[in-house]
C-alpha cells in the first residue's frame, strides 16, 4: 500500500442501487440528527435511489459546504452511521459511502449547485481558509455578502490539504472543495499571516465583520533532552510533507510514534505505508484511554502497527546530531494519573520520532484581534462571537478538549453557525468596536 | 409427505402446479425441461393459425430493487405451424404419461373453424383442452382472445361448439379485463365448460422511457398496451378466483393463475377455491426450477398441519370472504408495538399522522424516538403494522368491547 492507495474505494453503481433501496426512508431519521450539520439523509438516499442525483448532492452540500471531504473522514460509525436504525443489527446503510458517490457526481459532472447571493453591499473578512473559513464563506456568500478570505498557507483547505493523509483524504479532493466555495465570489489572498504580512487593525477598519477561523498550531515540543535532534518530527509537518511531496529525509525502520490520538494513527499509518518496517506507537496511558477512534484503532493494527502501552518518553539520543534511541520510562495510572515506576527506564533503537499530542494554541495570533481566549481557546458566545463585537470565530480554533469534537464536519457546521451570526450582525447594523 | 395428486374437471397430475400457456409452454423442449424439473402439468402455448410477433414483447415493471414485481407483454399464440406442436405434444406425452398436457386454443368465432381445430388437436394424447378467452392484446383485434372472453353470449356459444366435439375436459380461460369476472364464468358453465381458469392478464401500459418518450415494450417507437402478470396481480386474481368460487351459478372446478411463484401463493389460491394454480411470470424469471420450493413448501406446510391431501385445503377459506354488509362493525382491535424490537425508524409515527389517524405518540427520549399507540383512539387499520420494517414488532390486538357482534346489514335491520 502506498500513500496514495485510498482505504475506501467507490461504491459501484449496483452497490449504490442495492445500498440506496436499503435505506428506510426513516421520518425525521436519526442519521440527520446524529450529523452535526443535520444533513437530510434520509432524503438524499431517497433522492440517489430515485436516480435524482442533483437533489441528492444539492440536500448534502446544501446542509454541510464540506460534505466531499466529510464523506471520506468522518467517523461515521460515532455519527449518522452509528445512529442508523440497523446499526443494532451490525447492517447500517452505508451513509458515508452514499454521500460520497453523490459528490463524486458533482466532481464527474461538473454540475453547479449554488449561486451567489443578491449583493447586501457588506463585507466579510475570514482568517483562515479551513473547513470552517470555507463553510462561513459559503453560506456568507449564498447570503450575498462579499467575502475575502486570509489563507496563510498557499493553499486553501486547511488541514484537508495539508493535515489528512493522503490515503483518508486526496489533495484533489480537498482543493476541488475549496474550489466550490472559490467559484461563488470569494476573494482569495493565500500566503498572507494577519498579524505579519497585514495588521489586525486594517482588517477591522476594511471589513464590516471579521470570523477568526484560524485553526491550531503545530506539535507542541514535548520539552525533553533530545528532542531538537534530527529525525525528531512534529506529526502535522511530517503529514503536510508527506502529502504535498515536501522533503523527508529516509525515515529508517525503527519510527517511534509519541501520542494515542487520531493525528498519531494518520503519522503511524503513513510513515508504514512510507515503508518503515516497524513504526510503533508510544502511549503513557492504557488501550482503553486512547483518544483515536475505535476504527481508527483499527485501522492501524491492520496496516502492521505495533503499539506499546504505559510508556513515557523522558529523552532522546542520538549520534551525529541525528536520533538514534528513545529513552522512556514505564507508567501506572492511578486515580487517572499517570505514575512514573521508578527504575523502570529503558531505551528503545529509533531511526525516527514523530511527536503527535495535540496542536499548540496561536495565542498571539488571539492577542493582536484583541479578544478574550482560555489558554488559547477563543472565548465565544452561542453565536459564535467573541468578546469583540462583530468578530467571530469557528472551527478548532475554539474547540476546546472534552467540549466539542475537532471534526471536519463540526467545523464545517460551525461554519455555517458563524455565516448567521455575522448575517444578523450586518442586518442589525451593529458595528464592531 | 402429504399425497399432492390433483385432478382438475378429470385432468389428473402428480401435484397441483401447472406451467400456464405462455412463452415457457411454447415447445416441446420447453416442456420435457419442465416435466423433468417436476412440473404436474403444462397448458401448451396457444395453438391456432401460426401469427408473426413483434421485437421486443416483454416489459418488467420494477420496485427499488426487486425486479419483474409485474410484467407485461404484447406476444401472441404460438408463431410455429401446428404439425411442429403436436409431433412435440406428443414427444412429450410418451416421455411422461403421468403429467398433464392441455391444449390452448385460439380460433375465429366460426364453429367449423373451432370443430376443426379441436378435432385435429385431440388426435393426440392430450389431456385437455383451454380455451384461450383471455390474451388482451393482438389477438382481440382480430375478434379473438379477450374479444370473446369480453362477451358472455359468445363464450357461452364457442364452448358449446368445442363440447360438440372434443372427447377431453375443456377449461374455459377467463379474461380479467371485464366488469364482473361471475358473468363470463357462468357463460363458460352454461356453453358446457368442464372448468374455467383465470386470471389471463390485464389490460396495461408499462410505462414510457424519460429520455426517448417511447412506450415501453418499444417497438421500433411505438407500442401497444400489453397483457399485465406477475406477482403484482396475485390480489386480482385472488378476487375473481374467489367470487367464481363462492358463484352458485359458476360452480365449476377453478385452475388459479396470477402472480404464483411460491408456495405459499399456491395456498392461498387453493384455499380461496382453486383446485390447482398455474404458473408463468415467476418461471420467467427463474426458470423451472422453483418447482422444487413449490412442491416442498407445500408439502412442508401439509404435513405441519396434519393434512392428509393437497385436495383438503381446496376452498377450505372461501367462505370467509364475504360482503362487506356481513363483517362485524362491532369487532375492534388496536395495534401494540414491541417496545424490545422497535427500531425506532418512525416509519409507523408519519403513516399514522399523515395518512391514517393521529394515534401514535412520539416523544424523544435521549434522542430516541419512543413510539406508542395511543390505543383509546386507534382504528385498528393496519397501516402502521403494513409500514413497519420489523417483522411482528406491531401487532394488532383484539380488544373486548363486550358488544355483541353486529354486521352493517344487522344493523340495517335492527333499526328497521
Amino acid at each position: 500500500m502506498t500513500l496514495g492507495d485510498s482505504i475506501h474505494k467507490p461504491l459501484s453503481d449496483m452497490e449504490v442501487s442495492i445500498e440506496a433501496n436499503r435505506c428506510l426512508y426513516c421520518y425525521d431519521a436519526p442519521c440527520m440528527a446524529a450529523c452535526p450539520t443535520h444533513i437530510d439523509v434520509a432524503s438524499f438516499i431517497n433522492n440517489i435511489a430515485t436516480g435524482n442525483m442533483k437533489g441528492s448532492a444539492h440536500d448534502i452540500l446544501l446542509a454541510n459546504p464540506m460534505g466531499a471531504s466529510c464523506a471520506r473522514v468522518c467517523p461515521t460509525d460515532e455519527l449518522c452511521e452509528g445512529a442508523c436504525v440497523y446499526h443494532a443489527d451490525d447492517t447500517p446503510i452505508r451513509i458515508g459511502d452514499l454521500q460520497r458517490y453523490s459528490i463524486d457526481w458533482v466532481m464527474r459532472t461538473g454540475t453547479k449547485l449554488f449561486t451567489a447571493g443578491k449583493p447586501t453591499g457588506k463585507s466579510v473578512a475570514i482568517v483562515g481558509g479551513g473547513p470552517a473559513g470555507l463553510s462561513a464563506a459559503r453560506d456568507l456568500r449564498l447570503l450575498g455578502h462579499a467575502v475575502t478570505i486570509f489563507e496563510a498557507h498557499t493553499q486553501l483547505g486547511g488541514l484537508n490539504t495539508y493535515g489528512i493523509v493522503p490515503f483518508r483524504l486526496s489533495t484533489e479532493v480537498a482543493l476541488w472543495e475549496a474550489q466550490q466555495v472559490v467559484d461563488l465570489g470569494v476573494d482569495v489572498r493565500t500566503g498572507v499571516r494577519i498579524g505579519e504580512d497585514l495588521s489586525v487593525a486594517s482588517l477591522l477598519s476594511e471589513y464590516d465583520a471579521l470570523v477568526l477561523a484560524c485553526g491550531m498550531g503545530g506539535v507542541p515540543p514535548l520539552g525533553l533532552p533530545g528532542e531538537e535532534l534530527a529525525g525528531v518530527w512534529d506529526a502535522l509537518d511530517f503529514i503536510e510533507r508527506a502529502k504535498t511531496g515536501g522533503e523527508i529525509p529516509d525515515l529508517g525502520n525503527h519510527v517511534a510514534v509519541i501520542g494515542a490520538g487520531n493525528t498519531a494513527i494518520d503519522a503511524l499509518t503513513c510513515a508504514k505505508r512510507m515503508g518503515s518496517d516497524h513504526v510503533t506507537m508510544y502511549y503513557r496511558r492504557g488501550e482503553s484511554e486512547m483518544t483515536a477512534y475505535e476504527f481508527e484503532y483499527t485501522f492501524a493494527k491492520q496496516e502492521g502497527i505495533e503499539f506499546r502501552f504505559f510508556c513515557l518518553p523522558v529523552g532522546f539520543h542520538g549520534t551525529n546530531n541525528h536520533v538514534r534511541e528513545a529513552e522512556f520510562v514505564r507508567t501506572e495510572v492511578r486515580d487517572g494519573s499517570v505514575m512514573r515506576i521508578a527504575g523502570s527506564e529503558f531505551r528503545e533503537p529509533v531511526s525516527a520520532v514523530i511527536r503527535a499530542i495535540g496542536q499548540s494554541r496561536l495565542v498571539q495570533t488571539l492577542q493582536a484581534f484583541g479578544i478574550d481566549s482560555d489558554g488559547g481557546v477563543v472565548r465565544v458566545d452561542d453565536a459564535l462571537q467573541t468578546t469583540r463585537p462583530g468578530v467571530f470565530a469557528a472551527g478548532d480554533c475554539i474547540y476546546e478538549k472534552g467540549s466539542r469534537e475537532a471534526m471536519v464536519v463540526e467545523a464545517a457546521q460551525q461554519g455555517k453557525t458563524v455565516a448567521q451570526s455575522v448575517h444578523t450582525h450586518l442586518l442589525t447594523g451593529a458595528a464592531h468596536g | 409427505m402429504a399425497n399432492l395428486a390433483s385432478s382438475l374437471a378429470g385432468i389428473t397430475s402428480p401435484n397441483p402446479f401447472w406451467l400456464a400457456s405462455a412463452p415457457p409452454t411454447n415447445s416441446g423442449y420447453q416442456v420435457l425441461r419442465a416435466f423433468e424439473a417436476g412440473w404436474g402439468g403444462v397448458v401448451w402455448k396457444t395453438l391456432g393459425t401460426p401469427i408473426t410477433n413483434v421485437s421486443s414483447r416483454f416489459a418488467g415493471f420494477d420496485y427499488k430493487q426487486h425486479r419483474m414485481v409485474g410484467m407485461n407483454n404484447i406476444e401472441l399464440i404460438t408463431d410455429r405451424p401446428l404439425q411442429d406442436n403436436l409431433l412435440e405434444i406428443r414427444a412429450c406425452k410418451k416421455a411422461f404419461p403421468d403429467r398433464a398436457i392441455v391444449a390452448s386454443l385460439m380460433e375465429v368465432c366460426e364453429q367449423k373453424a373451432w370443430h376443426e381445430l379441436v378435432k385435429r388437436v385431440q388426435e393426440e394424447a392430450i389431456d385437455g383442452f383451454e380455451l384461450n378467452f383471455g390474451c388482451p392484446h393482438g389477438m382481440s383485434e382480430r375478434g379473438m382472445g379477450a374479444a370473446v372472453g369480453q362477451h358472455p353470449d359468445l363464450i357461452a356459444q364457442v364452448t358449446e361448439w368445442v363440447k360438440e366435439v372434443a372427447r377431453v375436459p375443456v377449461i374455459v380461460k377467463l379474461t380479467p379485463n371485464i366488469t364482473d369476472i361471475r358473468e363470463p364464468a357462468r357463460a363458460a358453465r352454461l356453453g358446457g365448460a368442464d372448468a374455467v381458469s383465470m386470471i389471463n392478464t390485464i389490460n396495461s401500459l408499462m410505462g414510457v422511457d424519460l429520455g426517448t418518450w417511447n412506450p415501453i415494450p418499444n417497438v421500433d417507437g411505438m407500442s401497444s398496451h400489453g397483457g399485465y402478470c406477475g406477482p403484482a396481480v396475485k390480489p386480482i386474481a385472488l378476487n375473481m378466483v374467489n367470487c367464481c368460487a363462492r358463484d352458485s351459478g359458476v360452480n365449476l372446478p377453478i385452475s388459479g393463475i396470477g402472480g404464483v411463484e411460491t408456495w405459499q401463493d399456491a395456498v392461498e389460491f387453493l384455499v380461496l377455491g382453486a383446485t390447482n394454480v398455474q404458473v408463468c411470470t415467476a418461471v420467467m424469471h427463474h426458470g423451472f426450477r422453483i418447482i422444487d420450493q413449490l412442491i416442498s413448501g407445500l408439502n412442508g406446510y401439509l404435513d405441519e398441519r396434519g393434512i392428509a391431501s393437497v385436495t383438503g385445503i381446496i376452498g377450505a377459506a372461501s367462505s370467509k370472504v364475504t360482503t362487506w354488509e356481513n363483517l362485524n362493525l362491532n369487532y375492534a382491535i388496536v395495534a401494540q408495538i414491541d417496545q424490545e424490537t422497535c427500531i425506532h425508524c418512525s416509519k409507523c409515527y408519519i403513516a399514522c399522522e399523515d395518512a391514517a389517524h393521529q394515534c401514535i405518540d412520539r416523544t424523544i427520549v435521549d434522542g430516541v424516538a419512543m413510539l406508542r399507540i395511543d390505543q383509546d383512539h386507534c382504528v385498528g387499520c393496519n397501516l402502521c403494522m403494513m409500514v413497519c420494517p420489523v417483522d411482528n414488532c406491531i401487532e394488532m390486538l383484539a380488544v373486548d368491547n363486550g358488544l355483541p357482534a353486529e354486521s352493517w346489514k344487522q344493523r340495517v335491520e335492527r333499526n328497521t
